[in-house]
């Protein structure tokens, strides 16, 4: 009956696949978060308002994590049985692993990984144990040239321990095919015992059968509930306001430090685009007739200074430039209307 | 072998390739014992080119070279292989080198083959994983190496996971005619762990045992997913961890001649351990109230009983064992298996319950009295043998018991012999000499009719005895380990936490403490049944409940604003609209941080296709 009634939801599952994927027409609303009246919350503000902000249910969570806790000692043994040890669950498992750093491994050799820090890569790890731990001072060709060499002197010499902890093993610079490679390679060694933690649903997925017998994993369920506040930070979330984009406060910035006539160069630039927002193949202002537009408004007297002030605006990354099919140059500025906007009612408020 | 081919063995060795460490390493022992110093080991992972492999190689090949000579002479140069051009003619100058020299020297060297087989001893090169080889890589190595196959003498092997189609998928027709190949085939992986069951479970000599549950993990974790012997040895590890680390009886888990010694050690607090023991309670009611008391109260006495049940236990399992093997002779050969083919099933369904009491063991039992004498007598002769070399005094009776059956057996043999020629006339001559239906019919009734009061004869009559007697030996001696007394000191039983070690489902995980929370976190404010979004949950929770309603694209307007209304509704008693921009904005933070928790856990992932839109990874309710 059990088998049946697994079959029957296995059937749903699929069911339901299908019917998630069965139209690429999209039902929902158009609503933006521009017209949302509330301003964007920057990562700061952001982290100011949630320390604020009671976390719920502190004692069951501490409940659970002292639950965890009390398996530390079964881990050591086991890593020293020559298992590796992955956690996975609900919850940064940051705080848990520190605590297992800090109570366990205080006078032995240890290496802490963040997995979640956007930089981090195979081979600083590399390095970092061939020069921290191995004290071995030179380069190495490859990876593997140097996952060689640590293998080395590992077997070479029995007394070296080393444990290896990794925050978010399935972090978006490691789950590399050629990063974990290396990584279970690593684990594999008797006298390195790796303990990690993962959090992608999908995180499985990047070990074979191969790298799973050298990392010989024993998984614990360790679900915290504790918010991910240092994994999340490096996250460019969509509600936050990304860096990678102009934003209002910085195109305020840029233009306060310009004259008065580039100020109006931009100003010109600006409500053009906002009244053509509604014509989609609007390909931007030909650079002809914005100096036209210029000379009218008497804002530049030549074809030369209106050429050195765009590529001041341009070294500010405040407008792209763009070729058109027809060989003519056009002009935009690569922030979105509703900043725009903002950006010529401040404008105004300003003048 | 034709001009220019490569002689080359194609090893299929299965899909366990966690295995294959060993078989290659076993390979080339045996390959540098007896016929060449000179084998090489390449992995797919060593040689994403050309250069990488040659490199590799002639490492290997120059290192191992050392190995073997470095015990004879001591000057042989330590040739750094980073300063050799790592290309075929530099190879194979080092080879004649090596050759060479080793003609050159005293021909009573033990070692080298090329005095004895071969001019010269061929270079073995073992490709370990086939299939993960780029398939450039090794069709230049092999044209490469088939160019100079007179001076270097090249053989070549392959390991193959999949099958051996693989060689022509991967090597064109002009590389692959280069190859003179030799298909060799492994053990399957089955016979691996029907081996290692025999070697490790089914054997006294470890007193270290698998409950019913535990094994039936282990085996189908082998079975339906990896067929992997180094996992299953894995887990059979991490019982024993289990097992002594969890168990405080487990001290009492050691062979039959230190029993005496460990029981009398044990303190005050493991006397009370054996009393707690569910099974031992269960012998103490069975016990009338003076040996009661005793048991409960008196320490040495209890350590006393505790050693002859102990003694009992492990004079069980010798016994199990055996009967095990013998009714496995006699089930193994029935038709359909209604036990199962393998002893393991077996195994399994004598741990599970009372195998005398399900159906698949009435039906073997009725199957066998229907077998004929030839199978019989070789069955019994087989389990009289299983009997002997049992070291016990156990069987004497059983074997003689079975002796006895066979020599009827072989009494009857010369008695029907001698009946044989008396009731040669049978029925069915009669029959072929009637035409007529009717009469036919008349017959084939009274036939059955005869057939039915005939009475059995001698050989029937026997066969009931052997197969009753086989019947009984497997009541008495195959009882289902728990219901042995102390069977928790030998016996590892918790399936739970092994599967939950060895076979974690991650995903499940996240949707139960997604979905209810309140399994995790202990309070009564998360006891909310149905199907609805409780406004007390963690934030995370609620967020994930409103992203399970929504089809492929999720606006995150509409998805804040249904957050919001949903916490709003929580806080509403106690908030006293102080200031209502200053929740918004705490909300509209929780909000983002739920949105980035989801999306780092890989339910979501923002998308292009729509503006402030997120796109769903995820189907259905899960």
């Amino acid at each position: 009956l059990a088998k049946k009634n697994k079959e029957q939801k296995m059937g749903n599952l699929v069911e339901e696949y299908f019917e998630a994927h069965s139209s690429s027409k999209v039902l929902t609303s158009d609503r933006t978060l521009q017209k949302l009246r509330k301003r964007r919350l920057d990562q700061q503000t952001l982290h100011d308002l949630l320390k604020n902000a009671p976390l719920a249910y502190a004692a069951e969570i501490r409940d659970l994590n002292q639950q965890h806790e009390s398996l530390f000692s079964k881990w050591m043994l086991q890593l020293h049985l020559g298992f590796n040890i992955v956690l996975y669950g609900l919850g940064s498992k940051r705080d848990l692993l520190e605590k297992f750093r800090t109570s366990l491994l205080q006078d032995s050799v240890h290496l802490v990984v963040n997995g979640y820090f956007p930089s981090i890569t195979v081979r600083s790890i590399l390095n970092s144990i061939t020069e921290e731990v191995l004290d071995h001072i030179g380069t190495f060709r490859s990876p593997l040239d140097q996952l060689e060499f640590i293998t080395k002197r590992f077997k070479e010499d029995s007394s070296l321990e080393l444990y290896v902890l990794i925050h978010n093993l399935d972090s978006q610079m490691l789950r590399g095919e050629r990063s974990q490679q290396i990584l279970a390679q690593l684990s594999s060694l008797p006298s390195i015992y790796l303990i990690a933690s993962i959090d992608h649903i999908n995180a499985p997925l990047m070990w074979d059968q191969a790298k799973l017998s050298l990392y010989n994993w024993l998984w614990y369920e360790t679900t915290t509930f504790n918010p991910y506040v240092e994994e999340t930070s490096y996250e460019n979330s969509l509600l936050v306001q990304q860096s990678g984009s102009l934003a209002l406060s910085s195109l305020m910035h840029v233009l306060h430090s310009l004259t008065l006539n580039a100020r109006g160069i931009f100003r010109l630039l600006a409500q053009y685009q906002l009244e053509k927002k509604d014509n989609p193949s609007y390909p931007g202002l030909s650079f002809q007739d914005f100096y036209q537009q210029c000379r009218e408004a008497f804002l530049v007297n030549s074809d030369l200074t209106l050429r050195a002030q765009l590529t001041e605006f341009r070294d500010h990354k405040l407008i792209r430039t763009k070729r058109g099919a027809d060989g003519v140059e056009y002009l935009i500025i690569p922030v979105d209307d509703s900043t725009l906007t903002d950006f010529l009612e401040k404008e105004d408020e300003d003048v | 072998m034709k001009f220019r081919e490569i002689p080359t063995a194609a090893l299929v060795l299965g899909v366990n390739v966690t295995d294959h460490d060993l078989t290659f390493r076993g390979l080339s022992d045996v390959l540098q014992d007896n016929i060449t110093p000179y084998v090489a080991l390449l992995e797919a992972k060593d040689c994403p080119g050309i250069k990488n492999l040659m490199q590799k190689l002639m490492g290997q090949l120059m290192k191992c070279d050392i190995d073997v000579d470095s015990l004879e002479d001591e000057d042989c140069v330590q040739v750094s292989q980073n300063k050799i051009r790592c290309s075929m003619p530099s190879l194979i100058s080092w080879y004649d080198s090596v050759t060479k020299k080793t003609d050159s020297e005293t021909p009573s060297k033990k070692r080298n083959s090329s005095s004895r087989h071969w001019q010269s001893p061929p270079v073995v090169v073992i490709f370990k994983d086939m299939e993960s080889f780029t398939t450039k890589v090794l069709q230049d190595f092999i044209v490469i190496s088939s160019q100079h196959i007179h001076e270097l003498p090249l053989v070549l092997i392959f390991g193959i996971a999949t099958s051996p189609m693989i060689i022509h998928r991967l090597l064109p027709h002009p590389v692959s005619s280069l190859l003179c190949i030799e298909l060799f085939q492994s053990l399957s992986c089955k016979e691996h762990l029907s081996t290692i069951i025999d070697k490790l479970l089914l054997t006294s000599q470890f007193p270290f045992k698998l409950g019913e549950k535990v094994l039936q993990v282990l085996i189908n974790i082998f079975l339906y997913h990896d067929f992997s012997v180094q996992n299953f040895i894995k887990g059979f590890q991490l019982c024993i961890v289990e097992h002594f680390y969890s168990q405080p009886l487990s001290v009492l888990c050691c062979h039959l001649v230190d029993i005496k010694k460990r029981v009398y050690s044990l303190s005050h607090d493991q006397c009370e351990n054996i009393r707690r023991l569910p099974s031992f309670r269960r012998y103490v009611e069975k016990q009338d109230s003076g040996k009661q008391i005793e048991l409960l109260t008196n320490d040495s006495f209890l350590k006393e009983e505790t050693e002859k049940l102990l003694e009992d236990l492990h004079v069980y399992h010798e016994n199990y064992v055996q009967i095990l093997r013998c009714l496995h002779v006699f089930t193994s050969s029935l038709p359909k298996y209604p036990l199962g083919k393998q002893i393991r099933e077996l195994h399994c369904a004598c741990l599970e319950n009372r195998v005398w009491e399900t159906e698949e063991y009435e039906s073997s039992l009725q199957l066998a009295r229907m077998l004929n004498k030839t199978d019989l007598v070789t069955m019994l002769q087989q389990c009289v043998e299983i009997l002997m070399s049992s070291s016990g005094k156990e069987f004497d009776r059983a074997v003689e018991k079975l002796k006895e059956f066979l020599t009827q057996f072989q009494n009857l043999e010369v008695a029907e012999a001698s009946q044989e020629r008396g009731v040669s006339v049978s029925p069915q001559k009669e029959l072929q000499k009637k035409t007529d239906l009717y009469h036919l019919q008349k017959t084939l009734l009274e036939l059955k009719e005869s057939r039915r009061s005939k009475k059995l004869t001698k050989f029937e009559m026997l066969r009931f005895e052997v197969v009753d007697y086989i019947d009984s030996l497997v009541r008495r001696y195959l009882v289902p380990a728990d219901e042995r007394t102390l069977h928790e000191i030998m016996y590892f039983n918790a399936a739970a936490v092994l599967r939950g070690h060895l076979n974690a489902a991650p995903r499940t995980a996240l949707h139960t403490a997604l979905n209810s929370p309140h399994w995790y976190l202990k309070n009564q404010a998360l006891r909310y049944d149905g199907g609805g979004i409780s406004n007390k949950a963690p934030d995370i929770c609620i967020v994930y409940k409103l992203h399970l309603e929504c089809g492929r694209l999720i606006n995150l307007v509409d998805w804040l604003e249904a957050f919001s209304t949903v916490v709003m509704a929580a806080e509403e008693p106690n908030a006293d609209e102080a200031s209502s921009d200053q929740v918004d904005d705490v909300i509209h933070a929780r909000f983002i941080r739920a949105v980035s928790e989801l999306e780092l856990l890989g339910f979501i992932k923002p998308s292009k296709q729509k503006t402030d839109h997120v796109a769903r990874l995820t189907w259905g309710g899960c």
